[in-house]
């Protein structure tokens, strides 16, 4: 906490000289090594420490990539493909950035989910939520920035579907379209302009961290409790060396588990299409986003309907965007005053709902959005003759393979003349990923209504009086000999 | 020392004269830098120098089509046979779900006269802009035209939209005959 006294004493002559001009060690001893934390923060709050370190590594292997890749439409694939092949340990630097930018969003969900559970938005840590999703956001277009530098299929398209989405807004959206591709289509210009700033954009997220950070560090980190650290003796301990300790084991943890990515699966989070190099003739069949941006894919593709005057592709794009704004919002959506899931015995379950309708919207996105949802659920298709007696419709419909098709072809010849006969394949009626996107759509925007509602009227349970006496209480037998001191 | 100076009145006006002038430069300055920064990003001249191509429609074989990018942009050059325009031309057009004449989607040569069997039409499926596969793929479709292998949209041999996800036909680009077997297509 920013009203913490300083415990830093300069110990030699350099430290004192250098502490009157510069108090850089005793603002790195304030901030890392005695501030204090609550002591009973669990394991879903290492994953702070743990983007720290994966923006660190994708600043460095990005760094080293740039200084070998070519922002050029005729020399980026095939700089690519010498880094991988020719540049010493160069694939091991482009798997590690590659696979870094999914660990990096792995991490960066789990570390908003946490703050979901434990209320982590709530005053006086608004500003704090808020930063936080600025980062996110610059987090989500360095890396659509970055995933068209390869220049495969997947990039060109995929950028084509993304730059598309600013022509859906109406009147400026084909001049804004155009301004940002800088030319008709997606080219030279606009690969040159994506590798600056995605360059550019790293750093604009690490200076947010420092704003994160000193957001974090005036009100103190928030806890499983909910409750604010009452007596700072008794309810903290120094972050070094209980949280710099912790944090680093997790991290450990963390880099094996990456570390199994880079080197025995650094295709498998990735699409094989963007291995074949740009081409604006032949479009991949399937255009999908990375995984870790499926779930506002599938929104963007659950309007299929229009509203007024406005037309479904833009509906699609703003509830896309509205699905990234209603973070900002909900400091204030969410009435409860109570922090921490733990205690919300109703708001706890919805929760866990959002987190299940977040994974659904992100199968959602990897689908085809015609796709039935549960095949083997699906009707058959049937054929349909549809023919005229004395001026009124009719229709005889047939189902089964090839059987089928020669009845109806057989009873389209019985028809006498001038009954209009004609053959139609009609689909069964399907249950189709689009309709699940759809219902899972307003099941998400649902979620941050129902927190406003819920807030009004749930009876939360008794919150302990203080972090200490939570930790005591957990754990009567261990703790009982050391209890005297209390 | 100080007292000499503080004692000397203070002309507000002259000190309001020397903000309002300071401030109303930088502003303007930053206004127009500001407009620097953001036209940049607007397509060069060599980018829209290269935004029309003269394409010689002669080539290009009897029921055949070639595709041509310009800007980056796909487009179909179609040589239709006279099947393929008779077949655009009998459709009933009130049961279009994008309603348009064959002879509405060409483009009069400097004489007046129509050539029907070449039919120039954007490259790009209206419905989230695939290329659409056609006959040098092996795939016209329902209607003989274009199908769209992303989402299933098939269009007929006028570049219309007969059936599937996307909204409206395949636009006609601004293009003009600038001989008998020569047209300039410009986006």
């Amino acid at each position: 906490m920013s009203g913490h006294e300083s415990k830093y004493t300069p110990n030699s002559a350099f430290e004192r000289w250098l502490d009157t001009r510069l108090p850089i060690i005793r603002f790195a001893n304030d901030t890392i090594i005695t501030f204090p934390t609550p002591k009973n923060l669990n394991y879903w709050y290492v994953f702070g420490g743990i983007l720290a370190v994966c923006l660190a590594i994708q600043i460095i292997t990005g760094v080293i990539l740039a200084m070998h890749y070519e922002a050029s439409v005729d020399g980026a694939f095939a700089s690519v493909e010498r880094i991988m092949r020719d540049v010493p340990y160069g694939w091991l630097l482009r798997y590690i950035h590659a696979n870094g930018a999914s660990m990096f969003f792995l991490a960066v969900y789990l570390h908003m989910f946490r703050g979901l559970y434990y209320g982590s938005y709530k005053a006086p840590r608004e500003v704090l939520w808020i930063i936080g999703c600025v980062i996110y956001l610059l987090m989500m277009a360095t890396a659509f920035l970055g995933y068209m530098l390869p220049w495969g299929q997947m990039s060109y398209h995929g950028s084509n579907v993304i730059t598309g989405l600013f022509g859906a807004i109406p009147l400026v959206g084909e001049s804004i379209q155009i301004w940002l591709m800088g030319g008709p289509s997606i080219g030279n210009q606009t690969l040159q302009r994506f590798f600056s700033l995605h360059y550019l954009l790293p750093f604009m997220i690490a200076g947010a961290v420092i704003l994160h950070i000193w957001a974090l560090h005036v009100p103190g980190n928030t806890n499983p409790t909910g409750v604010e650290v009452k007596d700072v003796e008794k309810d903290t301990v120094p972050f070094h060396p209980y949280y710099t300790v912790k944090d680093a084991f997790a991290i450990a943890i963390f880099l094996i588990m990456f570390a199994v990515f880079v080197f025995y699966a650094p295709g498998v989070l990735g699409h094989a299409d963007n291995y074949i190099e740009a081409n604006a003739l032949v479009t991949p069949a399937h255009i999908v986003p990375e995984w870790y941006l499926l779930p506002f894919y599938a929104i963007l593709r659950a309007i299929t309907f229009d509203l007024g005057p406005i037309d479904a592709k833009l509906l699609g794009v703003i509830f896309m965007f509205a699905a990234i704004a209603v973070l900002f919002l909900l400091p204030w959506l969410d009435t409860s005053k109570v922090k921490s899931m733990r205690y919300r015995p109703v708001a706890r379950q919805f929760f866990f709902g959002f987190v299940v309708v977040c994974f659904l919207l992100g199968w959602c996105g990897a689908a085809n959005p015609d796709a039935a949802v549960i095949p083997a659920l699906q009707g058959e298709p049937s054929l349909v003759v549809n023919y005229t007696v004395d001026g009124a419709p009719a229709s005889a419909t047939y189902r089964g393979g090839a059987e089928a098709f020669e009845q109806a072809k057989a009873f389209m010849a019985s028809l006498p003349e001038g009954t209009n006969a004609s053959l139609a394949a009609v689909p069964a009626p399907t249950f189709a990923f689009r309709h699940l996107s759809l219902i899972l759509t307003f099941l998400y925007f649902g979620y941050f209504a129902a927190l406003f509602f819920i807030g009004l009227t749930e009876k939360p349970k008794a919150l302990p009086e203080s972090i200490h006496k939570s930790v005591l209480k957990r754990k009567p037998k261990e703790m009982g000999n050391a209890v005297p001191a209390e | 020392m100080t007292t000499e100076t503080h004692d000397e009145a203070v002309d507000e006006d002259r000190r309001n004269f020397i903000h309002i002038a300071t401030g109303s430069v930088a502003l303007g300055g930053a206004a127009m830098f500001a407009w620097t920064l953001v036209d940049q990003w607007n397509p060069a001249a060599d980018t829209r120098a290269a935004s029309a191509l003269d394409v010689d429609v002669s080539k290009v074989p009897l029921g055949g089509e070639i595709r041509i990018l310009i800007g980056g942009k796909p487009f179909f050059v179609r040589h239709r046979t006279p099947a393929e325009i008779s077949a655009a031309e009998s459709v009933n057009i009130s049961i279009l779900p994008d309603p348009e004449s064959d002879e509405a989607r060409l483009r009069p040569k400097a004489d007046g006269s129509l050539n029907k069997a070449i039919l120039v039409t954007s490259g790009a499926c209206t419905h989230l802009g695939c290329v659409p596969v056609g006959p040098s793929q092996g795939n016209t479709g329902d209607y003989g035209g274009w199908y769209c292998p992303c989402h299933g949209s098939h269009y007929d041999t006028s570049g219309r939209i007969r059936k599937g996800p996307a909204p409206s036909n395949l636009p006609v680009p601004n293009y003009r005959w600038v001989s008998d077997s020569v047209v300039n297509i410009s986006l």
